[in-house]
């Protein structure tokens, strides 16, 4: 799956990934590949995601909303 | 004709005024540069939030109720001048103050007489302006240019989100001058608040996809809508402030040019001068020699 995270000061990260853990406002989720398509907005907290060569790695944003359709997430956020 | 001395005198100013504006037209340029990084930076969040907002409301048929969205008839009004904080840039403040009188006087002329419009400004030239005139303020910032990053503008997006909804205005709108590139921007009045409910292109993709909307469909709109405010406002912004630089570039390369010319015209002015005194000084050793031959 491809995975963006943006906010309005920069493109935090673009690329490959097999995991992503975001704080939605209904409670935590994971996406995994094939994911049936959702909108969901964000609460603050971490976005975790852990890349195509399996390094994990976590960004603290300050709420935002997540779009994944097609094995293509993006995440738009605010920095905290 | 001045004297040798003096025209020299005036070269040399003038040279180093045209120091000072060649080197202003430089550091304009590398703001305006840097400056237009943060719009390119922008674009794709913006992008990307319009995309989200049309994916929500593709099938909706009739938009969620938004106490933002909420068209009030327009009693009080509220008029956001964005100016720059330092001049030396032209026309550029000149235009936008005379811009905000304009409408002010025009298209809001009702509610300037009954004085239910204030403005609030952002830049020093525009609070000052306003100030000395003084006409009705709701009130001014002068230092969202001093570090002019996202965080600033969502505090100030939230004051006026708040004297909207608290009902103190009906409607804000915004003058500002847009940027289109260097050399040109371009005046504008736009409506901030209430939310216009933009019809956006849906997307005609033929396939609609089934999301699942969390929480619900209207809370997400509801969610957005802030944010597509503070994109507006963040944006409004970047572009005055990339205008305030392109315009003194603009200033500065004429300065420069002027003094060029002005150097250009004094220094044919001081050979002309050097040549005279030369003349007359070998009129006087012939006169004399001349004298002393009888």
């Amino acid at each position: 799956m491809y995975l963006e995270i943006i906010t309005p000061e920069k493109k935090v990260f673009a690329g490959e990934v097999r995991l992503v853990q975001v704080p939605g406002t209904k409670g935590s989720f994971e996406i995994l590949r094939n994911h049936a398509p959702i909108i969901s907005s964000l609460q603050e907290g971490s976005v975790r995601y852990i890349t195509k060569d399996g390094v994990e790695k976590t960004v603290e944003l300050n709420g935002g909303v997540i779009e994944a359709k097609n094995n293509h997430i993006i995440i738009l956020g605010e920095f905290a | 004709m001045a004297g040798l001395k003096e025209i020299r005198t005036r070269i040399t100013s003038v040279k180093s005024t045209r120091q000072i504006t060649q080197a202003m037209k430089m550091v304009a340029a590398a703001k305006l540069r840097k400056n237009q990084e943060k719009i390119l930076m922008l674009r794709p969040y913006a992008n990307k939030l319009e995309h989200i907002m049309a994916s929500i409301r593709q099938g909706l048929e009739n938009d969620v109720e938004n106490p933002l969205m909420q068209d009030r008839p327009p009693e009080k009004v509220l008029l956001i001048l964005v100016t720059s904080n330092r001049g030396l840039c032209g026309a550029f403040n000149n235009n936008a103050i005379a811009e905000a009188l304009e409408v002010a006087t025009t298209e809001y002329a009702t509610q300037w007489k009954q004085k239910q419009l204030s403005f609030f400004a952002i830049g020093k030239k525009g609070a000052d302006f306003l100030k000395s005139k003084k006409y009705p303020m709701e009130g001014f910032n002068t230092e969202i240019f001093d570090k002019l990053d996202f965080t600033g503008v969502v505090e100030l997006e939230t004051h006026f989100t708040d004297l909207f909804l608290s009902g103190k205005y009906d409607r804000i709108d915004f003058i500002y001058n847009q940027f289109k590139n260097a050399a040109v921007h371009l005046l504008t009045h736009e409506t901030f608040l209430p939310v216009v409910g933009k019809k956006e292109k849906r997307e005609e993709s033929g396939i609609k996809v089934d999301y699942i909307f969390e929480p619900t469909r209207d809370e997400l709109i509801n969610d957005l809508i802030p944010k597509t405010l503070r994109i507006q406002f963040y944006k409004v912004l970047l572009d005055s402030f990339s205008a305030e630089h392109g315009a003194r570039m603009t200033a500065m390369h004429q300065a420069t040019d002027n003094a060029n010319e002005l150097i250009k015209e004094l220094t044919l002015h001081y050979n002309k001068a050097r040549q005279a005194a030369i003349t007359k000084e070998i009129l006087d050793i012939v006169g004399g020699a001349e004298a002393l031959k009888q």
